[in-house]
């Protein structure tokens, strides 16, 4: 046997875990399938009705000052209960993973209730607490501080369902790394608050910012608990979810439909922004997962 | 600096990490903390340098009672197990973080900073890795940052959770002389922990024998090998 035939016949070696071609085809394909019939395919189907009548009457049912103000109250409603959150959800983070503590397990459950209660009862929850007819509530309503059927209660109601996402986010992050970073900073004699801004933070970021972005994603789009909070108030207490439904109810689909065009248009931007800082810093997320 | 372990005990829940021990450092001396894990060797070194608390006991520095002092207030440069260095930093940072960490009013100033970096990277014979984030560095060199790291904050002794656990045996040798000639340029007194009683043996000026949280035996690396005191030196220590 010569050395050629052995060239002329290589054999092609699949690593253990490759799978056929078929196999991979099939896979990818059935994804994709799968992917436009539940996702792309009604995302597209918004659009296309929201331009039905033209690009124009569409842009005019965006003008009403009912549309404004929903797209107003909803934007304000995430710039004001997002941050509060990736605050309140880095300290229960940090919290639960730096430290020993008794009723640990309990905390942990606690922080997951909100994605296990519907989100319409904790929306009664708050309705029961700070309403007209409660100690709270009437004593706030009282002193014209109204929280119910007003921005506060919308506050709390979207704060409450969006609770767990940057938390959720940070604990096995943060569990991963462990603390004998912490522990080195703090032997080189730098204050807690240091340790936190220079060690802690920088490497929880990329964690942190998923956790923010399904948050906001969440807090803009949050239905349940608000409706059942907000009294559904025209051009007042009407967040864009809320509108959109009267609005469908009505059936002025055109005017439902590019709200929720402009609704989904958030949430895109929000993923687009998210790719575009992984594709500006991919070297330093690798080096983050390397190490 | 002269370090001295007086009756220290420690529980964890309900476990004893340490009954009570006593142990007196002299100044300037290359101690190892030798014995099988769950020995409470880590958890004495932790002790030292104030990232644990004792249940009960005294730890003097130089005579100065030190139990209460914080981690921060004891000045320890202590080297991790897996060197924990700062994963988002450069070498160079890291080895500046202790500096730059310093209140306002003591902290050096920036090309004092930079003088001190650079003199610790020759120390630790990597001059040119500065610019280097730790996943781009061997085990060994790792290892040698961390304890360039440590060295920076001029601390009042040295500290060293197992140094060469992670590391192969070549880099270990290589590493131990290393560790060797630190401690005898700068003069500090530096207590590491191991399991490993050839690198005790061979490295240390005094090996503090330790098991079920008791110190079984102290005493120069010879003087242990020709005398064991207890069943568990003479088994360990393979006599």
């Amino acid at each position: 046997m010569s050395d050629t035939s052995l060239i002329a016949t290589p054999t092609r070696f699949r690593s253990a875990t490759e799978e056929s071609p078929a196999a991979r085809w099939g896979m990818i394909i059935f994804a994709f399938v799968g992917l436009s019939i539940l996702v792309f395919a009604p995302l597209i189907a918004v659009f296309v009705v929201a331009l039905a009548d033209g690009v124009a009457a569409s842009l005019k049912s965006l003008a009403t000052r009912d549309a404004r103000e929903a797209i107003r109250l909803t934007l304000t409603i995430a710039a004001i209960s997002v941050p509060l959150n990736a605050i309140f959800g880095v300290a229960a983070a940090w919290f639960i993973t730096k430290f020993d503590f008794r009723g640990k397990a309990f905390l942990i459950t606690l922080i997951d209730l909100p994605f296990s209660v519907s989100p319409v009862v904790a929306g009664l929850c708050i309705v029961l607490m700070f309403g007209t007819n409660s100690l709270v509530g009437g004593w706030l309503v009282a002193n014209g501080y109204p929280i119910v059927f007003a921005m506060p209660g919308i506050i709390l109601a979207t704060m409450f369902v969006t609770f767990p996402f940057v938390a959720r986010e940070l604990i096995p992050v943060m569990i991963e790394q462990g603390r004998a970073e912490e522990e080195a900073a703090l032997t080189l004699g730098a204050s807690g608050w240091r340790v936190f801004f220079t060690v802690t933070l920088p490497n929880i970021r990329w964690a942190l910012l998923y956790g923010v972005l399904l948050c906001n994603a969440r807090a803009m789009g949050e239905f349940g608990a608000v409706a059942v909070v907000s009294g559904k108030i025209r051009g007042q207490t009407a967040t864009m979810p809320t509108t959109i439904e009267m609005l469908y109810q009505e059936y002025l689909s055109v005017a439902a439909f590019s709200l929720a065009a402009v609704l989904a248009m958030l949430a895109l931007v929000t993923l687009l922004l998210k790719t575009a800082l992984e594709i500006r810093h991919a070297d330093q997320l690798a080096t983050m997962r390397r190490h | 600096m002269h370090i001295e372990i007086d009756e220290i005990s420690k529980q964890f829940g309900t476990t004893a990490a340490l009954t009570p021990v006593s142990l007196a450092i002299p100044s300037g001396a290359l101690v190892a903390l030798l014995g099988p894990s769950g020995s409470g060797k880590t958890t004495l070194l932790r002790i030292l340098g104030g990232l644990e608390f004792p249940t009960a006991g005294r730890v003097l520095f130089d005579g100065a009672d030190a139990t209460n002092l914080t981690v921060q207030e004891r000045r320890a440069g202590f080297v991790f197990q897996s060197y924990a260095l700062f994963r988002h930093m450069t070498v160079f940072e890291n080895i500046a973080y202790g500096l730059n960490a310093r209140p306002r009013a003591q902290r050096p100033a920036r090309a004092e900073i930079v003088r001190r970096v650079t003199k610790l990277l020759e120390l630790i014979q990597l001059p040119d890795i500065g610019a280097r984030f730790p996943s781009q560095l061997s085990g060994g060199q790792r290892q040698r940052v961390a304890l360039a790291r440590a060295l920076a904050i001029e601390p009042r002794m040295l500290l060293l959770d197992e140094p060469f656990g992670a590391l192969d045996a070549k880099v270990r040798k290589e590493l131990r002389q290393g560790l060797r000639d630190i401690h005898d340029t700068t003069g500090l007194t530096t207590v590491f922990v191991t399991h490993d009683q050839d690198e005790a043996m061979e490295l240390a000026d005094l090996v503090v024998v330790m098991s079920m949280g008791k110190i079984e035996q102290v005493g120069k690396p010879a003087d242990i090998r020709a005398k064991p005191a207890t069943p568990f030196v003479r088994e360990f220590i393979g006599a």
